[in-house]
């Protein structure tokens, strides 16, 4: 029975590390990449960062001083092969060396290999300067050629990002509060239709407004400047924000309320100085799932953001890299760092803000 | 909370009524067109300085956030020195009515306006046209646009593609959530791993999608592979592939994109299960297990049917959210080898071939398609009473 029981725990731990592994192996690779050498990325996987076995040569032989004829059998160093066989690397029976011909049949050479341990561990910050600041940098192209362009400058990228996602989080959660104070504690005519009218357009997608709302931004003159991606960003989160909020405070305990209207309070010195406070873990959840709304979304920018550089955020500016350069994973992959720099550190720092953030949010439309 | 304010307004005449309601009105208006005037007017000074940008971003945050505040502090100062009766008959405008005015704006009012964007030509209905001229103008096409969303072969092939992602989306998030969840809660690496399962949550589909893109990096047959996925494959004696972007295995390449998807969700659904399966009572499993019944047994026949309904919510949860998903497609493949979905067609017609009506027609379909959970959450709504 005991015995049993220790198969089942092994079995249970071994496949969720198994799981927690693959789900892990991509960002994995990708963090260790964007620190590696912009040739090492190309030429070896990331893997090669952790110990491995490696072919590493340790005799050059020239086959005309051997007397060697390259058109028929040979022999070198205990193995046989012919030449097309040698350029494939034959190993030695005891499998612990190589004989390898590089180059071509004339004017090449045998190298004698040995396997060995071996870790690739030449890191580098370049990427991250190349990327981050506005320095040239080295691309390579389709052809194989390199070509020297401008930085990508995203440290830009990333103070947009910052101007887009904090007003586009404190705007809208405070228009919401103020609502869901209203619908929670206020009596007026039309307050059970309206409520109906916000929780109907929970899901409503938001592709729905794209080309009404851009064309009144091309009226406005307001297309490509942040004023009309944060009010895009209110309006598209606004009814969730209020219907998570409401649901918060109009449970709050009606004692604390009625003792504060007893005193003399009125609603606006309730709201601002016991409900808001009192609110503060529901604020803190729905503001940082709406701020990695915000941060992550691609969509709404793309749309309202448009084509101008200096606006771009960090998700544009990456998506625009993809395009560009789809193979410099040096660039990309400390690129697609950046971009998640801050979403990780709000993870790692409030995950349980962030878990129940992420939670309510689910919904959105 | 209703003894609060009740308003009485049955002693009032009707002009007085309807000056009142003309009064909310504008109060629920005003606030956001007054918010809208004045930071507009910073940002045209903004946009205009040659100060240093973190500079004119600093101000521009502050300008923004301050501004909106101000306006609920001075709106709300001015009724509150109303005659009492006023005053109560518009505060509670101050507080719902920007929320609203902004709601119907951005979600309400578009629908109308898309819908009637859909029924025409690729230009819209002609400019400074009435309705009855704008139904007669030859850009009116009527339905013609929805005839062509269910006929035209690539809106067709993005009807499928968004089937196999809201199947095998749903379905493989939804399963990896629950075993991950079942496996984790008796394990003494719970937090460790399901953190760790969670972490590509806080992941933008940009990011997630170079992480991908590269997870399938492939090279020529004859290099070394740096894709994690091909170089499996060719360690196994197999042949490098291209995989989401591998035509010959059309519309199967779309599973690469999925996989996407499943490795985002499978946090979500993992935190959900996990909460769920928590709140089982042990006696109930207990008693199970001393009737014989194995652990397998004990999940499927007792587990999953105490959870069925967070089951559903999760599953609803994301058949909504892979039947808009956009960026991952549109970064990963930009819709070429097979899989182009809803959204990225969406995209498509509206701003890049610049068809508004077609687009339109296509952001019509896509909300039809969540009216069965518009529907449902609105008779949620109506059965708590509390309201």
């Amino acid at each position: 029975m005991k015995g049993r029981n220790w198969t089942g725990v092994w079995l249970i731990n071994g496949t969720l590390l198994l799981l927690v592994i693959i789900w892990s192996i991509p960002t994995l690779g990708l963090f260790v990449s964007s620190f590696r050498d912009r040739f090492e990325i190309q030429t070896s996987g990331w893997w090669t960062v952790f110990p491995h076995k490696e072919w590493e040569t340790v005799a050059v032989l020239d086959p005309k001083e051997l007397g060697l004829d390259a058109t028929g059998v040979m022999a070198v160093e205990g193995v046989q092969g012919t030449f097309e066989e040698m350029r494939e690397g034959i190993a030695s029976p005891d499998g612990d060396t190589r004989i390898t011909w590089v180059g071509n049949r004339r004017l090449g050479r045998i190298e004698i290999q040995q396997q060995s341990w071996t870790v690739n561990w030449d890191f580098t910050l370049d990427n991250y300067k190349q990327v981050l600041m506005g320095t040239e940098l080295v691309i390579t192209k389709a052809d194989g050629s390199e070509e020297v362009i401008p930085g990508q400058d995203m440290s830009q990228a990333f103070l947009n990002s910052l101007a887009v996602a904090i007003p586009s989080t404190i705007i809208p959660i405070l228009i919401a509060a103020f609502a869901a104070y209203g619908f929670a504690w206020m009596k007026f005519p039309g307050r059970r239709m309206l409520f109906i009218l916000i929780v109907g357009l929970l899901v409503v997608p938001l592709q729905i407004a794209l080309v009404p709302i851009l064309s009144d931004y091309k009226a406005l003159g307001l297309n490509g400047t942040f004023l009309a991606i944060w009010l895009a960003h209110t309006g598209f989160g606004l009814a969730l924000a209020t219907y998570l909020l409401f649901n918060y405070i109009s449970t709050l305990p009606r004692e604390t309320l009625e003792s504060a209207f007893i005193d003399g309070a009125s609603h606006f010195t309730v709201f601002t100085r016991l409900i808001l406070p009192l609110s503060v873990p529901a604020l803190a959840s729905f503001a940082i799932f709406q701020f990695l709304w915000v941060w992550n979304d691609y969509l709404i920018a793309l749309v309202f953001l448009g084509a101008d550089p200096n606006n771009k955020v960090v998700t544009q500016r990456l998506a625009d890299m993809t395009g560009t350069f789809g193979n410099d994973w040096h660039l990309l992959t400390a690129g697609a760092f950046v971009t998640m720099l801050l979403p990780l550190i709000v993870f790692f720092a409030l995950q349980r803000y962030f878990v129940r953030g992420l939670l309510a949010g689910s919904v959105k439309g | 909370m209703a003894q609060f304010d009740r308003v009485d307004e049955s002693g009032l005449s009707g002009g007085a009524k309807l000056l009142a309601w003309l009064a909310r009105f504008v109060v629920a208006v005003i606030i956001p067109v007054i918010a809208f005037a004045v930071i507009y007017a910073g940002f045209i000074f903004l946009r205009d300085s040659d100060a240093p940008s973190w500079f004119i971003t600093i101000v521009a945050i502050v300008w923004g956030v301050g501004g909106v505040a101000m306006l609920y502090w001075v709106f709300n100062g001015i009724v509150e020195r109303l005659p009492d009766q006023w005053s109560q008959r518009l505060q509670p405008f101050v507080f719902v009515g920007p929320a609203i005015a902004i709601l119907v704006w951005y979600l309400a009012l578009p629908v109308v306006r898309t819908f009637w964007l859909s029924l025409f030509g690729r230009d819209g209905p002609p400019a400074d046209t009435n309705i009855f001229q704008a139904l007669q103008s030859d850009t009116f096409v009527g339905i013609a646009n929805y005839a062509a969303i269910f006929t035209e072969r690539l809106l067709q092939e993005s009807f499928r593609n968004n089937l196999m992602w809201i199947i095998f989306g749903s379905t493989l998030s939804v399963v990896f959530g629950l075993v991950v969840a079942w496996l984790a809660d008796r394990s003494k690496f719970e937090r460790v791993s399901k953190s760790l399962i969670f972490l590509p949550m806080a992941i933008s589909f940009v990011g997630a999608s170079v992480i991908w893109n590269f997870m399938y990096e492939v090279a020529p047959a004859d290099q070394p592979q740096i894709g994690v996925l091909n170089a499996i494959v060719v360690a196994f004696g197999g042949a490098p592939h291209p995989w989401d972007k591998w035509v010959a295995i059309a519309p199967w390449n779309n599973l690469f994109l999925i996989i996407i998807v499943v490795w985002l969700q499978t946090g979500f659904a993992m935190v959900l299960f996990s909460g769920a399966l928590k709140s089982i009572s042990e006696e109930i499993l207990e008693a199970a297990r001393v009737d014989g019944a194995n652990e397998v047994q004990v999940f499927l026949r007792i587990m999953i049917p105490s959870i069925l309904g967070t089951i559903i919510t999760v599953w609803t949860t994301i058949v909504i959210f892979t039947l808009k998903i956009f960026d991952v497609v549109w970064v990963m493949t930009g819709g070429q080898f097979g899989t182009h979905v809803i959204a990225t067609q969406f995209y498509r017609q509206s701003f890049t071939a610049r068809n508004s009506g077609f687009g339109s027609a296509i952001a019509i379909v896509l909300l039809i398609t969540v009216i069965p959970v518009l529907i449902y959450n609105l008779r949620q709504f109506r059965q708590q009473e509390a309201f």
